[in-house]
């Protein structure tokens, strides 16, 4: 009995535990509600189903959520400016790529080029977040808020307020299929996203630096760390992650929508973070947290659309289940549990008495 | 006679700029746009009638702020409060006053809930109102995805009544002479703005709200109840925002899902224009009074050029942001060094 009670807590003292908890629960519903969730088919040699569809729908998210969990393990703060980014970079490609036209089917310049300058530009738009917040020493949210602002203004100036197509098959390849691969793009460039920072992480000593000053900035600059420039290159960093996902969302519909492309998904990529067992105050991380959160909230999405719900109204339940799993981890509903429980036992036990 | 000259502070001296940046903005558009009328004092007051929820709201935002949270789910409140009002006044046949009762009290609730959040099991302010923000959109959706017009007769008469001033007219083209006016809503929201100014300044419960936002292991010293001070402050920005939301109907007179999006934002960037700083402690409700004329007043720039594409607003706005908020840490990070 008292192994079986060891055992279970550490499963459940495990980091991962709860995030992937709540993963199965979302995906459990689905054996009940829509048993044809975990079919997978093929269809012209590419596979189709529920759950390739939010593993390919929950790429860019993912790919943001690894910029955020870095910024916010540095910094103690939320990049709110990503997907006005996303849009930015998005924008930069097609207007290189098309030549400022509203509509092409062929490129107007190599589309090397047109991939590096959206990278580019996110890359030195997160520079620009990463000197107000670590040279400036602005809030994060604060910093991160004159590019939420700015970005869309941004990118409509660049699209001067239109939808810029680019109908050119080559370019919907990111965010669809390549041929003769069954699995989706945007799912590898996610994995070999994840790869790379958790190489980077893992192999060098950057994980523990940003642990180090997530958990005390000035302490870290004490032993010997460039706090500045950590904090600096994690919001380059996420600005990076920002362009690949902008590329990723203007491939999908194969045009940039300045008003529209990554809306609210800067709020998603917070909250992947967040269900992914990260403290929102910085220090400790987990980067597969943050890839799992990621993953349940379009898996959440996924569910709900697949039981017809609309999509203005699955904000409701979105709102429900994220206030659900976050006061489950909060450390002072635990507590205030602890003491309910107390208080019972010494009733009953006066009771009996 | 004894002058005593006080040395101005940051906070007061954020104040002064904001200000100032406000009138010397206005000046340029007089001189610029003299042919278009651009001094007239209508054009003024215009500022006020198309920003007045605004003013509400950031109110609310500017309280918040100072006990160092945030608040995101303000436009959705809003929206949520107008797709509330259509549809009870519209399907629901309901009395415009009966309506806006309900609304208030559904603030208050909505407060209640993330405050409690907030104040007692400390989940962050920002994934609670981020919630909040799903919530209310999504509920708006609930309640109807189609537009509802509001054609109730007693609210279109609160929303229509103009307030006329007894001086300050001019001829207009039909050789009519037209008095500058007001809506109530402007009336409502500045009666507002200046109680919130009294209580956070004068009352118990204001001095508490900045003390929990300056330092809240000293303000816990002190003796006060921290987590009452932040629940009452959600409470009440949870009714300020349904009112906020109230007056936003008076001028669109309808509900839909898509409406007041991004809001929130704009009431953030006006507290923090107005000398707001988002590690709480530090804010003035007048401040961001002017952070919603200057946001105001360069939307009527926009108007009155004809030519400008919209996009500016947003780029104009967000340059301002920039100048505030390095300005801002360049003083407090002087204030340091000097103490």
């Amino acid at each position: 009995m008292s192994k079986m009670r060891y055992i279970a807590g550490r499963i459940m003292g495990y980091r991962l535990f709860l995030p992937l908890l709540c993963l199965a629960i979302v995906l459990l519903v689905n054996v009940v509600k829509t048993p044809s969730f975990f079919e997978i088919t093929i269809r012209n040699g590419v596979l189709y189903g529920y759950i390739v569809d939010i593993m390919n729908r929950s790429s860019e998210l993912v790919i943001l959520s690894i910029g955020m969990t870095l910024v916010v393990a540095a910094s103690g703060g939320t990049d709110i400016s990503v997907g006005a980014v996303s849009a930015v970079s998005g924008a930069v490609a097609i207007f290189i790529l098309g030549g400022g036209q509203t509509s092409t089917d062929f490129y107007h310049a190599p589309y090397l080029l047109g991939f590096l300058a959206a990278i580019a530009v996110g890359a030195l738009l997160g520079a620009w977040n990463g000197f107000l917040v670590a040279k400036m020493k602005i809030q994060p949210m604060v910093a991160t808020l004159i590019l939420y602002t700015a970005g869309r203004g941004i990118a409509q100036l660049i699209t001067e307020g239109q939808i810029l197509y680019l109908r050119v098959d080559h370019f919907k390849q990111l965010g669809g299929f390549i041929p003769g691969i069954p699995l989706p793009t945007p799912v590898f460039v996610a994995i070999l996203c994840i790869l790379v920072t958790l190489l980077l992480l893992k192999k060098t000593a950057l994980g523990m630096y940003i642990q180090t000053v997530g958990i005390n900035s000035k302490a870290a600059r004490l032993v010997g760390l460039n706090s500045t420039r950590i904090k600096f290159l994690t919001y380059a960093f996420c600005g990076l992650c920002s362009g690949i996902a902008g590329m990723i969302i203007t491939s999908r519909v194969y045009s940039i929508d300045a008003n529209n492309a990554g809306l609210n998904i800067e709020l998603d990529a917070i909250l992947a973070v967040a269900l992914g067992g990260n403290n929102l105050g910085g220090g400790r991380f987990s980067l597969l947290g943050s890839v799992i959160g990621a993953v349940t909230i379009q898996a959440l999405t996924t569910t709900l659309y697949a039981m017809k719900v609309s999509a203005d109204q699955l904000y409701v339940y979105k709102a429900v289940v994220v206030i659900l799993i976050v006061a489950l981890q909060s450390a002072e509903l635990k507590r205030m549990l602890k003491n309910l429980r107390v208080r019972v036992a010494v009733q009953t036990g006066k009771e009996v008495a | 006679m004894n002058f005593r000259i006080k040395k101005l502070d940051s906070k007061q001296f954020l104040l002064l700029i904001t200000i100032g940046l406000f009138l010397v903005m206005y000046l340029i558009g007089i001189m610029v746009f003299q042919d278009k009328n651009f001094g007239k004092l209508q054009v003024f007051l215009n500022l006020f009638i198309s920003n007045a929820g605004l003013i509400v709201a950031a109110t609310g935002m500017t309280m918040v702020i100072i006990t160092g949270g945030i608040d995101i789910s303000v436009g959705s409140v809003i929206a949520m409060t107008c797709m509330l009002l259509a549809w009870m006044m519209e399907i629901k046949g309901m009395n415009a006053i009966l309506a806006l009762i309900i609304v208030l009290v559904v603030g208050l609730v909505y407060g209640l809930v993330q405050g409690w959040l907030i104040a007692y099991l400390k989940i962050q302010p920002f994934i609670v109102t981020l919630a909040g923000l799903f919530f209310a959109r999504g509920m708006t959706a609930v309640i109807s995805t189609d537009m509802i017009s509001i054609k109730n007769e007693l609210f279109l008469t609160w929303a229509n009544a103009k307030i006329y001033f007894p001086f300050g007219g001019a001829v207009n083209r039909k050789g009519v002479m037209v008095y500058p006016y007001l809506y109530p809503s402007v009336l409502l929201a500045l009666i507002t703005l200046v109680l919130f100014f009294v209580i956070l300044k004068y009352t118990k419960f204001g001095r508490s709200v900045y003390a929990v936002g300056g330092n809240e292991q000293s303000a816990l010293m002190m003796g006060v109840n921290i987590r009452r001070i932040k629940l009452k402050v959600y409470a009440v920005n949870g009714v300020l925002g349904t009112f906020a939301g109230f007056l936003f109907s008076l001028n669109t007179c309808a509900g839909f899902v898509e409406q007041a999006k991004g809001f929130e934002m704009e009431a953030i960037a006006s507290s923090v224009i107005g000398g707001a700083l988002l590690s709480g402690g530090v804010g003035n409700v007048f401040g961001s009074l002017f952070g919603v004329l200057i946001k105001g007043t360069i939307e009527t720039f926009i108007t009155f050029q004809g030519t400008l594409s919209s996009w500016w607003t947003k780029i104009t706005i967000a340059v301002l942001l920039a100048f505030f908020i390095i300005l801002q840490s360049v003083l407090t990070s002087r204030k340091v060094k000097h103490s």
